[in-house]
């Protein structure tokens, strides 16, 4: 067959040829996808989007504001340079290519964007279970719309206060673990009806006559503790609860956590998300040259920018951000294909269910059904380990050095990994702070716990956090820190 | 299958909200950096954008996070050298190590650092200012005229349709039209219903044909027609406008050092740009003096470098003379006057009379920069006393002194603020 195109000029028809190309190719891999839209924009418009995290549509806020400056001024200096794409959870699956890009960078992107991240979106547990794709473009311009009439009605200093507020607390403000659906109206009247006949049934009239509980223990039961139990999503409590809200107010409320809702699968799949979309346009890419689709000159092209994306710095070099998440997901990624394919004495005896087996299937049900957390836990083998060269060290405080925990040796491989998977677990990166009482019948205070674990305290700006708290809930809010039972410390108080 | 979409020309600056929202809330930082720009800059780039610096921690949004203490480990990649139970002394500055996979966004100290464009700068730097006491009551000079609704019109362009209305008088006319026809009509079925139940067909058939004429009668009668089409009709209606002139008064003796030639020549650039920027109708007339005054362009008011002696009463006496000349009924007339205040022998209190007697009366609003250097910043001249005993006495006298370039924008925009009442 013969090349597609040659040379970096691209146009419309041209990107549409590839895209079938690519279709093609993800097909025979069996890539799931939602529909694709792909929409060419410039690099100002990349830098809004930017901004707006990516949005499409995005309500009126300063921070994005703020956000936006940091990016144009870094862009402009030549200290950052843009990512190639932006791709939106929707669907149809919405992916920006900017102008600027050669055609081998908009195949690149393509393959990554448009079937990588988009299979992910469609197959992960976690998206398909906190977010619905087939609305949040409707949502989010419900959202901003919603957001500026308030602003015409109230002002829009009394948004922006109430915002600021609750993206104070939007890490706060997502549910970690899902509630049982919302029954159906059909399903409650069944249940009420069942327990009405229950009811029925038991009814005896000697009942009656015993002689009433004391009336201190009725009043004691109504002064019962509430919630009854723990809330960890602390605007969910606020909408709900806030006895001093208006009702615009509680829907801004709402309307951020349901955006932080949104994100929530996306901070807990990083490594899998971008490991995931970087294995799968090296895969179609390299397909599609072996095909002949396409020329040794926009494969060079392609491998260099491959090549920078899953780079992975020492941690003393100079250009060292943490971990690449695309680098040790496609790793990862890699790795299970190899372990598939060409399984050595190691793999057997560490992945015995993995190794020989159909390596589509089997990278079909690690997309499908882990996150972060537990696909390190899972996957993370030996030999990566010693690729990577990891290795864990403890900061403790009775101690005045640093010490080497663990390295990628044989005593070290578990412990490493476990270390490692527990570094993306979200109770290491979000402190464990829930509502633990709410004052109903008394001064209506709020009090929140901080579940400290091994002495790590939260840092100074919990003070204005709750003070935003404070701004919401309107009476006296309180956050009390525990490690175990035990109380530490005074409590961190904004009276009302 | 794949939608492809060219958003290239769809609308850019989405983030141009969220960034003058941004602008906003920190308002005070971005003019803090304005007025240290403007005693900073050349003259001739004054208008130019420039650079806010913003401390990081004012602008940083909190949430709950971890600090430093307590208990952890983190894994890191590279290792060349280290094995099990190594111990490597803590890095300086208290900070717990690298960092662990969270991305180390570094908590550099340093400040948020971006640009204003000119027309931020510009708007920045005239916020909140307007020209004291201004009359909006005369009629312009030049045709300024807006176009008012005024009723409707029978006749009008497509265009202006008034619909409702139209079908308004297209209903009024068909009741009238209709109705004594429709009266007719029926008498004329009941007549009918009569003779046929009598049997008597003649008659019956004579009121059918009738009938028949009047119900196509009716059918004629159109459902709108020419004379109910009205229009909306609009006149124009000539506006009421403030007509101002600004008077520069500068003094360009010898006894203003470079130094304070400059200070006034900053003081006249932000009213020039004030002044041509907000109120685009406004005139401005220079003047320079030294022993004798004279009218200029505002190239050489602001490039030429003539000097001399003092004689203020000069200046004023000048710009009553083209005040008398050209602005004589229905203009807001303001002065602005910057001198070192050096003034010898009568001149100042001549100066200060003939401003009470004459200029003030007909001026709405009357500005005195004095400009001094840091040295004898305490002591006052003759001049800003004489003024000073003018000023008790008319409310429109404002004086103001400054020694520094840092003090020109300040002043400025004391001498310039609005109104807030």
């Amino acid at each position: 067959m013969t090349a597609l195109s040659h040379g970096a000029d691209w146009d419309f028809e041209l990107i549409e040829r590839y895209d079938t190309a690519i279709a093609g190719v993800a097909d025979e891999f069996g890539l799931d996808t939602y529909p694709n839209q792909i929409e060419i924009i410039t690099s100002e418009q990349m830098l809004d989007a930017y901004a707006s995290s990516g949005l499409p549509v995005g309500y009126p806020h300063w921070s994005y504001g703020k956000e936006f400056i940091r990016n144009e001024q870094a862009y402009r200096h030549g200290m950052q340079g843009l990512a190639y794409e932006i791709v939106i959870n929707s669907d149809p699956c919405i992916a920006y290519l900017m102008e600027e890009n050669t055609m081998a960078m908009q195949a690149l992107v393509i393959a990554h964007a448009c079937y990588g991240h988009n299979s992910f979106f469609k197959g992960n547990h976690l998206f398909r279970q906190w977010t619905s794709a087939d609305a949040i473009v409707d949502y989010l311009v419900f959202a901003r719309h919603y957001v500026m009439d308030c602003e015409e009605r109230y002002g829009a200093a009394a948004v922006e206060e109430v915002l600021d507020a609750c993206h104070a607390l939007m890490a706060h403000g997502v549910d970690r673990y899902r509630r049982p659906a919302a029954p159906t109206l059909r399903a409650e009247t069944a249940r009420l009806k069942a327990r009405e006949e229950n009811r029925e049934r038991q009814f005896n009239d000697l009942w009656r006559t015993l002689p009433g509980a004391p009336a201190a223990a009725a009043s004691k039961a109504k002064r019962e503790v509430f919630p009854p139990e723990p809330e960890e999503n602390i605007l969910y409590f606020v909408e709900k609860h806030s006895p001093k809200l208006e009702p615009w107010q509680r829907e801004l409320v709402r309307i951020v956590r349901k955006l932080a809702q949104y994100f929530h699968p996306q901070g807990q799949t990083k490594v899998m998300n971008e490991g995931w979309a970087t294995f799968w346009h090296y895969t179609i890419l390299n397909r599609l040259h072996m095909k002949g689709l396409v020329d040794d000159a926009f494969m060079i092209e392609f491998l260099k920018s491959h090549t920078n994306v899953i780079a992975q710095p020492a941690f003393d070099s100079r250009g060292y951000g943490g971990i690449n998440p695309y680098a040790l997901g496609f790793a990862l990624f890699s790795d299970i294909r190899r372990i598939c394919e060409r399984p050595d004495a190691e793999d057997r005896a560490w992945f015995p269910d993995l190794a020989g087996t159909d390596w589509r299937r089997s990278l079909d049900f690690a997309m499908r059904n882990f996150k972060d957390e537990s696909f390190i836990a899972q996957y993370l083998s030996p030999r990566l380990m010693r690729e990577f060269h990891l290795f864990a060290v403890a900061d403790r405080v009775e101690d005045d050095a640093l010490v080497v925990d663990s390295i990628h040796d044989e005593h070290g491989y578990r412990r490493l990994r476990r270390l490692l998977a527990a570094q993306y677990a979200i109770e290491n990166r979000v402190p464990d702070v829930q509502v633990v009482r709410y004052d109903r019948d008394g001064d209506r205070s709020l009090t929140l716990r901080f579940a400290r674990r091994r002495g790590r305290p939260l840092s100074d700006a919990a003070e204005e956090v709750v003070a935003h708290l404070h701004r919401l809930w309107g009476f006296a809010v309180r956050l009390e820190t525990v490690d175990g039972d035990e109380q530490i410390g005074r409590a961190l108080e904004c009276a009302a | 299958m794949v939608h492809l979409i060219d958003r290239r020309s769809s609308s850019r600056g989405r983030s141009a909200v969220n960034r003058e929202r941004f602008l906003r809330r920190y308002k005070a930082h971005v003019q803090s950096a304005v007025r240290k720009l403007v005693g900073e800059r050349r003259l001739a780039d004054i208008e130019q954008g420039g650079d806010v610096h913003v401390p990081r921690k004012d602008i940083a949004e909190p949430s709950f996070g971890f600090g430093h203490g307590g208990d952890r480990e983190f894994v890191l990649p590279g290792n060349r050298e280290y094995v099990t139970g190594d111990r490597i002394p803590r890095p300086q500055g208290g900070g717990s190590g690298a960092g662990g996979g969270d991305g180390g966004d570094g908590d550099s100290e340093d400040a948020f650092v971006f640009s204003l464009s000119r027309e931020e700068f510009m708007q920045i730097f005239f916020d909140d200012l307007e020209l004291p006491r201004l009359a909006r009551t005369e009629l312009g000079r030049t045709e300024h005229r807006t176009s008012v609704r005024a009723g409707y019109a029978r006749t009008g362009v497509p265009a202006n349709l008034a619909i409702v209305r139209t079908l308004t008088q297209s209903l009024a006319r068909r009741i009238a039209i209709d109705g004594s026809l429709r009266r007719e009509a029926e008498d004329l079925e009941r007549a009918f219903g009569a003779a046929a139940a009598a049997g008597r067909s003649a008659h019956a058939a004579h009121a059918y044909a009738e009938l028949q004429r009047i119900e196509r009668k009716l059918e004629r009668v159109p459902f709108i027609d020419e004379p109910d089409l009205r229009y909306r009709n609009r006149v124009m209606r000539p506006e009421p406008v403030a007509r101002a002139v600004m008077f520069c008064l500068m003094d360009v003796s010898a006894s203003m050092d470079e130094d304070k030639k400059d200070l006034a020549k900053r003081f006249f650039t932000l009213l020039y740009l004030f002044l041509t920027r907000k109120y685009g109708e406004v005139d401005l007339v220079f003047i320079r003096h030294t022993e004798d005054a004279e009218e200029v362009d505002e190239d050489t008011f602001f490039h030429d470098t003539r000097s001399g002696g003092t004689v203020v009463y000069s200046a004023l006496d000048l710009a009553e003379k083209i005040r008398g000349e050209r602005y004589v009924r229905g203009w807001n007339v303001y002065v602005a006057q910057a001198s070192d205040g050096d003034a010898f022998g009568a001149d100042p209190a001549r100066s200060a009379r003939f401003l009470r007697d004459r200029l003030l009366p007909a001026a709405r609003y009357y500005t005195y920069l004095e400009l001094a250097a840091e040295s004898d910043s305490g002591r006052s001249s003759t001049l800003w006393a004489e003024y000073a005993r003018v000023a008790t006495e008319s409310g429109n006298l404002a004086m103001r002194r400054a020694t520094r370039r840092d003090e020109i924008y300040p002043v400025f925009r004391e001498l310039f603020r609005k109104d807030t009442q």
